[in-house]
């Protein structure tokens, strides 16, 4: 079976819901004030299918004793690393936070480090940043700031384990653009909430490419505004889930002005029996955003029994005027006739199940236009393969 | 010098309504540089007989052997018949996006020999190859079937088949659906495999017009999974007057 489009599951495994939901995403609290959300009991709408109990010490209104050790590449003129005071952080925050472990992250984070790059620099190298847990619990906040027609590429990396939630905001000015990177390669045991929100001023352009695949739960999430028109963002995600894992991403993408362009590309393979990945994307286009341009995707595949993908697109249009606006789920079981094709030719099956998965993940990888990163990805894919191996061999 | 034995071979495949039996004892031996031209009706089990010999896993073997020279296939996983020296063209070769074509052969060739091929040397024979088949160079870049027209398809199979230079091929209707000029390249890649590594062929067809560019030296009617009747290229020209209904009159 082949992985087709849109918004139904096409394995047993799989739950695609094109649900639309109550209320409209507008709607959604955001708040500094940690009182203004509940501890979340896993029934609320954007916790419904987050594993709240390994999240626990992550919603606790508490100072954390933890922090993470961080590496930064040689920072070039123009690009400075600060830490900014609890005040002036939230200042320069370009939106609340927009649940409790976030509200959490801000509060206790004893201010923000904040990567500014002044106006009309250009930087041709990615600026690096490794943050390494060494356990405990961590609180996070980190402002990304591009000033006016500022060009950079940031690539995030997280290892080691912590208990770590964060803010991470991004705020790019009017014909800024970034790319963005944040990999997720922590010790399996870590569990990470993340919020990422990005204000997107006039022409600006933020490519953002997420990849996870370790810890036990990561749960980020992700919301892009625009400001000004004629900006646009490309979301691309890409996860792998092995056994006892649980990768969740949500997406909300806020058309609010006119002329904005959107497009969301995750994909995600899953191994294992208790693997889980969760993926909700939501696209608002509000009446004034006339002129709007988006398309959301996400594709799974599941590649042994047990494994679960949940994918769930909305689409809220509030206007006709729009230049297109759509959208495609799909869940495919792993396909036993490309298996057979690639082994006809004498390939094993171990060596075509890396074909076939490298393959899922090709396009998007090389969108991420780091090619140290690209490298670095498809061997860590070869690992993640590898790893399916061993489980189905001990099966 | 290389034989592929196949004694009374039973295949039975799972339906919705049950285990149905669709091979019923096939009998045939091809001998290297032998063409056997195997035709058939629709639906009478020429694919399932090809991909019984390869090993797709749908098809259960309840009866009978394959052998090349001597060994059991049956007994080997897929790979392994191709590392034996089986290749199949398939009827409807499958998508594999995001595989590139080169990086395909090239993984491919070196499962088959057991080591990588010499990087200048195998440049060279897959340009060589491509170009007899009339494929652009840039094919190699695109994903493994992923949008190829159906001509492109089959030459895609006859390139996989040149390169890897198997012992028996079993080409599964690779004239289907080809105009003139593409049924022509691919025949003359069939033949050149021929030529040069003296390649044995079971030649599944359905219609006689391929056999005007490949010849066979034996035609095997092939009715309601089993060898109807045998005999030499003049059973094709009986078939093209007649076509198959005087079998179908008979099963
Ligand atoms: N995987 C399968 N599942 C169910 N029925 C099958 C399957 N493969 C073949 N058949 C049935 O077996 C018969 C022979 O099919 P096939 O071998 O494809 O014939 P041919 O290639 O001669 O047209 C047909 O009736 C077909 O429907
Ligand atoms: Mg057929």
């Amino acid at each position: 079976m082949t992985v087709t489009d849109h918004t139904q599951a096409t394995a047993d495994t799989a739950h695609s819901h094109g649900v639309i939901p109550d209320k409209s995403r507008a709607d959604r609290i955001v708040s500094f004030d940690v009182d203004a959300f509940p501890v979340p009991t896993g029934r609320e709408e954007n916790w419904r299918f987050s594993p709240v109990r390994d999240l626990k010490t992550l919603f606790a209104d508490e100072a954390a004793e933890s922090h993470l050790e961080w590496a930064t590449s040689e920072l070039p003129a123009g690009v400075t690393l600060t830490e900014v005071a609890a005040d002036d952080a939230q200042a320069r925050t370009v939106r609340a936070p927009g649940d409790r472990a976030s509200a959490v992250a801000v509060k206790h984070a004893g201010g923000a480090m904040a990567l500014t790059v002044a106006a009309n620099t250009v930087v041709e190298e990615p600026i690096t940043i490794d943050l390494t847990g060494v356990g405990g619990e961590v609180r996070g906040h980190l402002l990304v700031e591009l000033g006016q027609s500022a060009e950079a590429t940031v690539v995030i990396r997280r290892t080691g384990t912590a208990h770590y939630s964060e803010l991470v905001s991004v705020d790019l000015q009017d014909n800024a653009g970034l790319n963005l990177v944040l990999l997720q390669q922590w010790d399996e045991d870590a569990i990470h909430a993340g919020e990422v929100v990005a204000r997107l001023g006039r022409d600006s352009r933020l490519r953002g490419t997420v990849v996870t695949l370790g810890g036990k739960v990561v749960r980020l999430n992700t919301s892009a505004a625009f400001a000004g028109e004629g900006a646009s963002v490309d979301l691309f995600g890409l996860y792998f889930a092995d056994s006892g894992q649980h990768q969740e991403h949500q997406l909300f993408v806020d058309h609010a002005v006119p002329k904005c362009t959107s497009r969301v590309t995750y994909k995600g393979a899953l191994a294992g029996k208790t693997a889980h990945s969760v993926w909700i994307g939501d696209v608002l286009i509000r009446a004034a955003a006339e002129g709007t341009d988006t398309y959301e995707l996400n594709r799974n595949l599941v590649l042994t029994d047990g494994a679960r993908a949940d994918s769930v697109p909305n689409l809220e249009i509030e206007t006709g005027e729009i230049e297109g606006a759509g959208h495609a789920s799909a869940t495919g079981r792993f396909d036993e006739e490309q298996m057979f094709y690639l082994r006809s030719r004498g390939i094993s099956e171990e060596q075509a199940r890396k074909l076939v998965v490298r393959g899922f993940f090709a396009d998007l990888i090389h969108e991420i236009g780091v090619p140290a990163v690209e490298e670095s990805l498809m061997r860590q894919i070869d690992l993640e393969i590898a790893h399916v191996e061993e489980e189905l061999g001990d099966e | 010098m290389s034989t592929l034995e196949i004694r009374n071979l039973h295949v039975t495949v799972e339906t919705p309504e049950g285990t149905k039996e669709i091979l019923k004892g096939v009998d045939l031996t091809i001998n290297s540089g032998e063409t056997h031209a195997i035709m058939g009706p629709n639906g009478s089990g020429k694919s399932t007989l090809a991909y019984s010999i390869a090993g797709h896993p749908k098809y259960e073997i309840t009866e009978g052997t394959v052998t090349l020279d001597g060994e059991d296939v049956l007994e080997m996983s897929v790979d392994e018949r191709a590392k034996a020296g089986l290749f199949l063209a398939m009827q409807y070769p499958v998508e594999v996006p995001g595989v590139s074509v080169s990086n395909f052969l090239r993984t491919a060739k070196t499962a088959i020999d057991g080591e990588a091929p010499k990087l200048r040397t195998w440049v060279k024979d897959v340009k060589v190859a491509m170009e007899n088949l009339r494929m652009d160079p840039a094919f190699g870049e695109r994903g493994v079937n992923e949008g190829f027209s159906g001509g492109e398809k089959k030459r895609h199979e006859i390139l996989q088949m040149e390169l890897l230079q198997p012992k028996i091929s079993i080409l599964d209707e690779t004239d289907s659906g080809l105009d003139v000029d593409a049924l022509r390249i691919v025949s003359e890649g069939v033949n050149r495999a021929k030529d040069n590594t003296g390649l044995g062929v079971m030649l599944i067809t359905h219609y006689t017009r391929i056999l005007r560019y490949i010849k066979p030296d034996y035609v095997h009617v092939f009715v309601n999974g089993r060898v109807a009747e045998e005999g030499g290229p003049e059973l094709a020209e009986r078939l093209e007057a007649e076509g198959y209904d005087r079998y179908l009159a008979d099963a």
